[in-house]
């Protein structure tokens, strides 16, 4: 009986092992060869990439080297970052000022680069609101956020902000269709009320200076991502649609039951004529428009209160649809310009649609019916052909240089690389795990640089080290240099990027500024020299004019201040020297510190609610004596007659000592 | 009256005339390096201003109580130019003189300002380096920082250079062709020694 037993036992251990081997392997190995010398930057040397990457719900931008991975910086865009003092200063609160007053969030999905002639030019940055619609710029001088402008009539700006070959306009697609001029209207009235909208956001070519040209109105549905033509298609831009069925409750099912939604064609040079014929309605509406000067170093709103809007169902010519089959995401052109990829995430093909045939198309009009008047082109009168059995849910391509195309699959979990023109399959890789968006450096422009194409994936489970039930977000590096795809790198990144771009360094360094150049601060509030360094009292307002140079703080000691007065601390950094920022920081501020860079005046406002003596500090160790680069408010009752004092350097009956 | 060989008078005009680029170019340097500077800083020291990081440098030797540098504390800006003037001018004259004497004059000026300089900058770096004020936040006892003359120094973490930049080299290469051509000439024209005993 006992040995039958110890049988037993060996031969269920014996099954269980090899049952246990059977297992499909994990993606421990995934990596190959020599991997790691591909991603290492030695110390001290460059990456060759920078990667700007969205940080979706952070509401910044983050900026990563490929191929190390490595986090350089993170830009505040739409969220205030107490860290920098960013949207806490007084010269940088205007920054996030909208229509509903200060909105100190939103949630930051796409990137797109400036492009002259469909190619990256290196000199801007512009990123998408996508809770409150607002469209950011950032110059790539300063990698600071310098724009942003809120978009009026939208319920939710996603479709951007995707731009033009000379980066003319960008775009700005609702994400939800609303009904129009803030009505009370029954949600159920959605067929009859509910309107989406396509704002074109002018770009002066030599400010950056964004301005809403014109908007179109469309039916009520759903606008996912965008790209516009290039090469022969410049002037098209094309529009992925979802929820034609125009659900507005259970969009999970309600708005997957048609077999085809569409992608919008947009004819903007036909918009552009209409608008110069004055076909446009121009429509009451209020957004804030928010500009960051460099010289004052301060941002100023502006309200709008109108918009030209072009209404596509009553204009023709200027829009067409085109079939797609299941709720399309992705909405990609080729860099000739002729191929668009659609990307239906429910569908189990992948249509590659041609511009030239679109165009025939439209000229013989091969069209199926039309939608609220707007014609619908037969499908396969557009299309240059399907990728068969590609994997499942894709999601967004982006283009190499050699003619490949590089799709997301968030179903299947893995990229897809696949010939343009012949629509050929030649590889596939896992991704860890479910794929967003990609990106292969400049992917989305008419000259790819290619070498890498970058996995932003949505689910990180045991990629790295636990932190508990919030993980950090993972990115993967694959090889794209030879015929089959290798991984070579995991990255965390912060928030939860959507879409990123990356454009080599050479293109961006050597213009990086260092400092602000004193000379050149024109804020009313600078102090250019501790000469200028005083304190005015103005009613209950007390300014002080304070300088920071290492490793003292002029005014240190100040006096006066009383109970219930606002004191507004506008600091000038007085270095003209490369990587000297001066924090302050005041005990009991209700909002933050701000980071001063050299040459640069920024302001924070205080107030005082107790007596007492207040030290304030620098907070950025900039110096040996970093630590004594402190100083110390006074604060007397309401009402009491202390005399206004400021001094650096001066002890009672002393001399000031030092130099 | 000795005269000057035609050659001897070009050269002697050339290198005169050389002088001309102290009013164009840097005469002398100062570099230096830190851990945190490894991109360096530098002085440039024309004939009537100082460039560079001056304001950075400045800063970072008010921790060891070094003065200021300000183009004001060195009145040699305001004459320089006339000396430099005033030698170019005496070259060129002893060009078209054409006599020995001249030139004997000549290179002892031109030595003279190469040498007045050098101790003039090496009088004001001993201020510089140990006229310190005595309330710097810090003093390292004993320690003084007079910059090098020429050559490179360790001075707490920065490591200094000081030597001649393109100014400076063309002042070298003016003085030597000077010399270089009085020895010449006085080669030229020796006695033929003629042995007293056969």
């Amino acid at each position: 009986m006992k040995t039958i037993n110890q049988l037993t036992i060996i031969l269920l251990a014996g099954v269980s092992m090899s049952l246990y081997q059977c297992k499909p392997k994990g993606p421990v190995d995934a990596t190959v060869g020599d991997a790691a010398s591909k991603v290492y930057v030695a110390p001290g040397k460059y990456d060759e990439f920078y990667n700007i990457v969205s940080g979706g719900f952070n509401g910044q931008i983050g900026v990563y080297g490929i191929p190390s991975g490595r986090l350089f910086r993170i830009i505040p865009v739409f969220s205030t970052s107490p860290e920098s003092g960013y949207g806490f200063s007084e010269e940088t609160k205007p920054m996030l000022n909208t229509s509903h007053g200060q909105v100190p969030w939103d949630d930051l999905h796409h990137i797109a680069l400036s492009t002259t002639k469909g190619e990256h030019d290196g000199r801007w940055i512009f990123a998408n609101g996508n809770n409150t619609p607002r469209v950011a710029r950032v110059g790539f001088k300063s990698f600071r956020t310098e724009e942003i402008l809120e978009i009026p009539n939208s319920g939710g700006n996603h479709s951007s902000p995707f731009i033009t070959e000379n980066t003319e306009y960008v775009i700005a697609g609702t994400r939800f269709s609303i009904p129009m001029g803030s009505k009370d209207v029954p949600i159920s009235s959605y067929k009859e009320n509910f309107k989406g909208s396509i704002s074109f956001i002018k770009v002066d070519p030599q400010s950056g200076r964004m301005s809403i040209a014109f908007q179109l109105r469309t039916p009520g549905f759903n606008f996912d991502l965008s790209r516009a033509g290039k090469g022969p298609s410049h002037g098209w831009f094309f529009f992925s649609c979802y929820n034609t069925e125009q659900a507005y409750t259970l969009l999970e099912v309600n708005a997957s039951q048609k077999d085809k939604d569409f992608i919008m064609a947009v004819n903007w040079k036909k918009a552009e004529e209409y608008l110069a014929q004055g076909k446009a309605r121009v429509e009451k509406v209020k957004y804030a428009h928010n500009v960051y000067d460099e010289k004052t170093h301060s941002a100023t709103t502006t309200m709008g209160t109108e918009v030209n809007v072009l209404d596509i169902e009553e204009l023709s010519d200027l829009v067409y649809f085109i079939p797609c089959p299941k709720s399309p995401h992705g909405c990609d052109v080729d860099p000739t310009g002729e191929y668009i990829v659609g990307s239906g995430k429910l569908a189990a093909v992948m249509p590659v649609f041609s511009f030239s045939k679109m165009q025939n198309a439209i000229a013989n009009k091969e069209f199926e019916g039309d939608f609220n008047g707007i014609p619908v082109i037969k499908y396969e009168a557009a299309l240059h052909g399907e990728v068969k059995k590609p994997g499942l849910g894709p999601l967004h391509t982006e283009f190499d240089e050699k003619g490949n195309a590089y799709t997301s699959f968030f179903v299947s979990s893995e990229i897809v690389k696949w010939n343009v023109k012949t629509l050929e399959i030649l590889d596939r890789v896992p991704t860890y795990y479910s794929i967003g968006h990609l990106s292969v450096p400049g992917g989305p422009t008419a000259k790819p640089h290619g070498k890498y194409v970058i996995a932003y994936n949505k689910i990180t489970k045991d990629r790295y080290l636990p932190t508990g039930p919030e993980l950090t977000q993972s990115a993967q590096l694959y090889d794209i240099s030879g015929d089959k795809m290798k991984l070579l790198l995991d990255f965390p990144t912060t928030g939860e990027p959507h879409y990123a771009e990356a454009i080599p360094a050479s293109m961006i360094s050597p213009n990086s500024i260092k400092i602000y150049k004193i000379e050149e601060n024109a804020n009313p509030y600078a102090a250019k020299g501790e000469g200028q360094a005083r304190v005015e009292r103005k009613g209950n307002d007390v300014h002080v004019y304070m300088t920071a140079i290492r490793s003292h703080l002029t005014p240190d000691n100040i006096e006066g201040v009383k109970v219930g007065d606002q004191v507004y601390f506008h600091v000038t950094n007085l270095e003209q020297d490369w990587d000297v920022p001066h924090g302050f920081a005041i005990k009991g501020a209700t909002n933050a510190e701000i980071l001063i860079m050299p040459g640069e005046t920024q302001t924070l406002k205080f107030e005082p609610k107790e007596v007492g003596v207040v030290p304030f500090y620098c907070t950025d160790f900039c110096s040996a004596l970093h630590q004594e680069m402190s100083g110390y408010l006074r604060v007397s009752p309401a009402g009491s007659k202390t005399p206004l004092k400021f001094s650096t350097g001066e002890t009672e009956g002393q001399p000031a000592a030092g130099n | 009256m000795k005269k000057l060989k035609p050659y001897a008078r070009w050269i002697i005009a050339v290198s005169a005339l050389l002088l001309l680029s102290a009013y164009f170019v840097p005469l002398w340097q100062i570099l230096m390096w830190a851990p945190q500077y490894p991109e360096g800083l530098e002085m440039k020291i024309w004939i009537n201003t100082l460039t560079g990081d001056v304001k950075i440098i400045s800063a970072l030797n008010h921790y060891i109580g070094m003065k200021h540098i300000e183009v004001s504390m060195f009145p040699e800006f305001k004459y320089l130019i006339y000396i430099v003037a005033f030698i170019i001018g005496f070259g060129l004259l002893t060009a078209l003189s054409n006599r020995r004497l001249m030139l004997w004059v000549y290179s002892i000026l031109i030595l003279g300002a190469g040498i007045g300089a050098l101790v003039d900058f090496y009088l004001w770096g001993y201020d510089y380096g140990h006229n310190l004020n005595p309330t710097a936040p810090i003093v390292v006892p004993g320690m003084s920082y007079q910059p090098p003359l020429i050559g490179t120094k360790q001075l707490l973490n920065f490591t200094a250079f000081s030597g001649p930049d393109i100014g400076g080299w063309i002042f070298i290469v003016s003085g030597i062709l000077t010399i270089g051509t009085l020895i010449l000439e006085l080669y030229a024209t020796r006695k033929k020694v003629v042995p007293a005993v056969q």
